[in-house]
Order: structure tokens, then C-alpha cells, then sequence
């Protein structure tokens, strides 16, 4: 069983984000960059199918310009045996993401396709359902556990409700959710291992995907700053101030 | 424009997020269908037929839908789509699961979790955990739009409106429900409580959160906890809030033992009163207390559930 793993270049979860002065977009100069971490969650699950016996390969795909390849070779160094970089310099939505991945997975034909559930740059949550919609396969969203048997993928998934389970006929398309694994780390020879793991580079263009915006990014603004707030001394002022000033209990 | 909104329910009552996404579509326009789909969904039909705004609701009641999978569900909304100028469902799971798969069928880009409408063609939503918030314009001639219910008011009630069934069935060919294990509680739901009071690693353990019970009991609040408390096992993971669980924006909304990480923030940021307890001064929690108590929280729990 073959696994493909699509991957996105974020900014690192420690960073909290900045909006640039013009109001145009969030300022990524000089912020530190990372493997998506639910992505990261997907490239993990893939590697132990593989480790299990259950895969065969693991494919590792990332959409961006030629600085998504440092991610790939992470996910390398983590586990896979190959990367492939659909390049393109154009912010695309989620739907021409999807668009593309769809025409790799027709040439790939993995068997299972584990994305995240969502970035957390554009919190999305959208990539994986249309993907599975395009390719016209089952999907398994916000996954915590997962089991792979007799032609199917049975998996647990983190509702608002609490876990749902349900089992799905691959091919099939799986998102995870933050408590499907904990990742590894990557070792040090496996890193250096990684730098001679094939990477192919395939132009975005050459897919033959309209890949023309459809959305226009207006304006990015800092959410409303809350006022200062005061520390109170004791239970009884915090009780007081709740009930007399913020109004808010009786 | 027509929009149509997809109804929010569990196959036993509707849920507050549809009256939230009903007062979303009224910014947009006037004429609102909302759907049912569902098993034994006449009584939720009769609710949806009652929140001020709506003008008609379509009901399709079937086995099918029993668990409102994705695959069949969107493929009935796209059966329903022609003529809508706007689709809208909550950010609910069964919305985020359901509605990209619907947006990608009709050859759409889909707009995640609106938190304002500004036009017809254009929302503002939070992006990097609520750290920024994005004005986008939909270049569609069809919106494809999930709402964060928290943002929106719940709409007045009107009285019933017509009710249409379709009867189409389809049936899901890729996938089956084999169980839920139901969070069981005698509480308000997290994203619809006006008072909610969350539990973080701090709590050390789930018995302590039996610490939270008592005051949570006397506010007639809801319970809620960080990532770090329900992946150390203290609680089910229906109780996390944050930019990967549950976006909350109480009347008041009590941190115990939470450091106050961003991914914690971009949950409960927008709640109208923040109180923090914390025996760390400089937990980042702190910065966004309305009240900020720095005390042991062994020690100040229960006096706080006999003060109230
Ligand atoms: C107006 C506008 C402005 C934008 N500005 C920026 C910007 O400043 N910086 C920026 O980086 N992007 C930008 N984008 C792109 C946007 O943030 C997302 O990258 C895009 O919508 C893809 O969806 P997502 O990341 O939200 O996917 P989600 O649906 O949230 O992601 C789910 C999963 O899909 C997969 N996936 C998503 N994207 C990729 C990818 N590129 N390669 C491989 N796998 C992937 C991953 O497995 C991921 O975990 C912009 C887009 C628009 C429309
Ligand atoms: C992709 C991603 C998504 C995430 N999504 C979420 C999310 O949706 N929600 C979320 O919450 N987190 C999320 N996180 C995790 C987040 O980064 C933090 O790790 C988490 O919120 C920390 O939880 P905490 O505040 O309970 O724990 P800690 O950061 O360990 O804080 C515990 C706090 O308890 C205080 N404390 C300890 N003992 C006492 C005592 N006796 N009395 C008083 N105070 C005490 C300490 O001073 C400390 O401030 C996410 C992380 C990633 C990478």
C-alpha cells in the first residue's frame, strides 16, 4: 500500500503572527518556518503503516516555492522515501491545492492519502474533504486513531460531541487531529540519510489545473486588543468585582 | 440571492448554531431556506421552522442521513444547490466535515468560518489562531461559507413557516458508521453557555477537576479544559477549547491552571469577561484577564465555590 502525504511550509506554532503596517497581509520575513504540525501528525502516522508492514511507501508532496523543499526533507528525515515539489511562487486556495493533489494522486494512485485537518496559517480545514470529493473517495476527518485492514480504513474521529468511529473502503482520504500520534524526532543520521532521498520538482503549470484566484485577500487587521485587566487579592474582591462591576454572575 | 443553510442538530434537537448561522445569512440577504437532513428530523424541521428570518426549510428524511456522514450529505445539498446564491453551514464539525467536499463538487473556493459579513461578497475571518483577522471577497458567482457560530447572535423565533420534504436518498457507497461514544452531561454545552470555566495541566489530574464541578454547578456553567489537560487524559476531547477545539465566547469564561498559550487564546479570546487563576504572575493568561488572581488554585477553588 502506497501512502502519499501532503505537507505545508507554515510558520512555527511558537511564532504568534504579525500584520504588516500597510494592512496587507501577515509579515513572514525572517519568521521561523515549520512542517505544518498536523501534517507532521500525518507523516508519523504514514511511517508507522510502514513500520507496521501495513505500507509499502511513503510519498511526501509539498505546494510551494523552492523553500517548502527544507520541510520535505524533514518529512524525508522523519520517514519517507520520496518528495515531490510541485512548484509554484502563487498563493493558491485550497481548492486549486486540492486540484493538484487530485492529478498527483491519479498518477500516484496511493492507496491512502493522510493530510492535516487544517494549517494553522489559513485554518482552512478544507484541503483533505475536497480532495476526496475530486478524486471521489470516502474521507475520515479529524482522525485520532486509525487502523488499516481487509480493504478498509477504520478510524476514530474527534467530534464536538466526543469520538465517532467509522470505516471506510480505500482508497480513501484520512485528516488528522492533534492525538492520532506524537511525532518523533528526527536523528541526526537520519537527517543526513534524508539529503539522498529522492526529490522531484514538478511545475504547478504543468498539471493543466486553473489555478486563477477566485478570492482576493482585501485586508488583513489586528484583531481588537482587550483592555488591561486588574489582578485582584483575594476570592472575595474577585467575587465582588464579578458580581458589582463586570455584572456578569448574581 | 437565495441562501441556503445547512441545520445543525444531532438527530435529537436542533442546535443553537443554526439560529447563529440563520442571523449570519440575514446580514447577507432575506430569502433563507434552511435544510434538514437527518433520520427522524420532523420535530428539528418544526424548530428550524420557528427562528425569525427563515422562509422556508427543506426536510430530507431518511436513514441515510441518520449520521449526516460527509459523502451523501453533500452530495444532497449539491442535488439542492441550483438557484442558491449562498450556502452556509456552521463551523461545527459535521459543517467543517461536510461543507468543503460540497464547495469542491460545485467547483467552488469556500470561505472558512466568517466571523462578520461586510457585502454580499465579502467576510472577515480570524487567520494564524485569531492573530489576524482577513477581509476576503469571494470572486464566486456561488458562496460556499462555514460561520463561527460564537460570533453571531441567536435570532428571535417567528412563528412556523412551510415545511417541504424531498425524498431523496442517497446512499453513501464508500463509507459506514460504526459507533460514537458520546460525551454523556447534565451541563450547557460549551459553545452555547454563558458562563464556562476551563481546566488546564495545572489541575493535575481529572479527580481534581471534580474541584471545577462545584463552581461550574452554582454558575450553571459549562466545563471546559487546554489541550495539555485532555491529552494528560483528565478529560474527553469534546472539552477542548482553542484554535483546534471549540471557539467560545462566553459572558464570562474562568482560566484555572492555564498558562494561556496562543492556541489556547484563539478559543475563548473573545469572551466578554476573562478571569485567570494562576499561581505564575507572568503566565501569558494574564495579559487578557479582565481579573487575574495569582493564587494556588488548591487553595482558592473552594473558597470560590462557597463565596458564589
Ligand atoms: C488571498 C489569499 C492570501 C494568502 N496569503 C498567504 C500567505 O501569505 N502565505 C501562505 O503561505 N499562504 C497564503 N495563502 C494560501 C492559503 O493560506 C492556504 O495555503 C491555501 O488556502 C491552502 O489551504 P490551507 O493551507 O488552508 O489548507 P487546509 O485545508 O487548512 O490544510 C489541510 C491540509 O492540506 C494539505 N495542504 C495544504 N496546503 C498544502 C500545500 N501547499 N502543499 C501540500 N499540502 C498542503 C496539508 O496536508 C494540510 O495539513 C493565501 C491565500 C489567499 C486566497
Ligand atoms: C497545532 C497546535 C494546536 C493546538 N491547539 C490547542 C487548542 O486548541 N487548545 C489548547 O488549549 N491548546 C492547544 N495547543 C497547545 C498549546 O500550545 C499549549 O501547549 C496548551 O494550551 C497548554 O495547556 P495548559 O495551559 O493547560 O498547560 P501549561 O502551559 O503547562 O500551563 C499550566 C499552567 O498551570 C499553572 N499552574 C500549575 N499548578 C498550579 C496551581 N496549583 N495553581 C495555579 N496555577 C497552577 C502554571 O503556572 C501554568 O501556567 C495546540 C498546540 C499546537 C502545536
Amino acid at each position: 500500500m502506497k501512502v502519499l502525504v501532503p505537507i505545508k511550509r507554515v510558520i512555527d506554532y511558537n511564532v504568534k503572527a504579525r500584520v504588516k503596517a500597510d494592512n496587507t497581509d501577515v509579515d513572514l520575513n525572517n519568521v521561523k518556518m515549520a512542517i505544518n504540525p498536523f501534517c507532521e501528525i500525518a507523516v508519523e502516522e504514514a511511517v508507522r503503516l510502514k513500520e507496521a508492514g501495513a505500507a509499502t511507501e511513503v510519498v511526501v508532496v509539498s505546494i510551494g516555492d523552492k523553500a517548502c523543499q527544507e520541510q520535505l526533507r524533514t518529512a524525508l528525515a522523519l520517514g519517507a522515501d520520496r518528495a515531490i515539489q510541485i512548484d509554484t511562487e502563487q498563493k493558491l486556495e485550497s481548492l486549486h491545492v486540492a486540484k493538484l493533489l487530485a492529478k498527483l494522486v491519479d498518477q500516484e494512485q496511493p492507496e491512502l492519502v493522510i493530510l492535516g485537518k487544517q494549517t494553522i496559517d489559513a485554518d482552512n480545514n478544507q484541503t483533505g474533504q475536497m480532495l476526496a470529493a475530486l478524486t471521489k473517495r470516502g474521507q475520515a476527518t479529524f482522525a485520532s486513531k486509525v487502523v488499516v485492514e481487509g480493504g478498509k480504513a477504520v478510524v476514530t474521529r474527534e467530534v464536538d460531541g466526543g469520538l465517532q468511529t467509522i470505516s471506510v473502503a480505500l482508497p480513501a482520504i484520512i485528516t488528522t487531529d492533534l492525538r492520532l500520534n506524537e511525532p518523533r524526532y528526527a536523528s541526526l543520521p537520519n537527517i543526513m540519510k534524508a539529503k539522498r532521498k529522492p526529490l522531484d520538482v514538478i511545475a504547478a503549470d504543468s498539471f493543466g489545473v486553473d489555478l486563477a484566484p477566485r478570492v482576493t485577500l482585501v485586508r488583513v487587521e489586528e484583531p481588537a486588543k482587550r483592555q488591561g485587566g486588574i489582578v485582584v487579592e483575594s476570592v472575595s474582591e474577585l467575587v465582588e468585582k464579578l458580581k458589582n462591576e463586570a455584572k456578569v454572575i448574581s | 440571492m437565495k441562501i441556503l443553510v445547512i441545520a445543525d442538530h444531532d438527530n435529537g434537537a436542533l442546535k443553537p448554531e443554526t439560529s447563529k448561522v440563520v442571523n449570519a445569512a440575514s446580514k447577507i440577504g432575506s430569502d433563507i431556506t434552511v435544510l434538514v437532513a437527518g433520520a427522524n428530523v420532523a420535530e428539528i424541521a418544526n424548530s428550524a421552522a420557528q427562528i425569525a428570518g427563515v422562509t422556508n426549510v427543506i426536510v430530507a428524511d431518511d436513514a441515510v442521513y441518520a449520521q449526516q456522514l460527509a459523502e451523501n450529505t453533500a452530495d444532497l445539498v449539491v442535488e439542492l444547490a441550483s438557484g442558491y446564491s449562498h450556502i452556509l453551514a456552521s463551523a461545527s464539525t459535521t459543517g467543517k466535515n461536510m461543507m468543503p467536499r460540497v464547495a469542491a463538487l460545485l467547483d467552488k473556493s469556500q470561505i472558512s468560518e466568517i466571523i462578520a459579513v461586510v457585502d454580499e461578497n465579502t467576510f472577515k475571518r480570524p487567520i494564524y489562531a485569531g492573530n489576524a483577522i482577513a477581509t476576503v471577497q469571494s470572486n464566486e458567482d456561488v458562496k460556499v461559507l462555514t460561520v463561527r457560530a460564537s460570533a453571531f447572535d441567536v435570532q428571535a423565533s417567528q412563528g412556523a413557516v412551510a415545511i417541504n420534504s424531498v425524498d431523496s436518498a442517497v446512499a453513501n457507497t464508500t463509507t459506514e458508521f460504526v459507533s460514537v461514544e458520546q460525551t454523556m452531561s447534565e451541563r450547557p454545552e460549551l459553545t452555547a453557555a454563558a458562563v464556562v470555566i476551563s481546566g488546564g495541566r495545572g489541575m493535575q489530574n481529572g479527580e481534581n477537576f471534580a474541584l471545577l464541578e462545584g463552581i461550574a454547578d452554582k454558575l450553571g456553567a459549562a466545563i471546559g479544559a487546554s489541550r495539555a489537560a485532555v491529552d494528560a487524559g483528565f478529560v474527553p476531547n469534546d472539552m477542548q477549547v482553542g484554535q483546534t477545539g471549540k471557539i467560545v465566547a462566553p459572558n464570562l469564561y474562568i482560566a484555572v491552571g492555564i498558562s494561556g498559550a496562543i492556541q489556547h487564546l484563539a478559543g475563548m479570546k473573545d469572551s466578554k469577561v476573562i478571569v485567570a487563576i494562576n499561581k505564575d504572575p507572568d503566565a501569558p493568561i494574564f495579559q487578557v484577564a479582565d481579573y487575574g488572581l495569582v493564587a494556588d488554585l488548591f487553595e482558592v477553588l473552594p473558597e470560590l465555590e462557597k463565596a458564589l
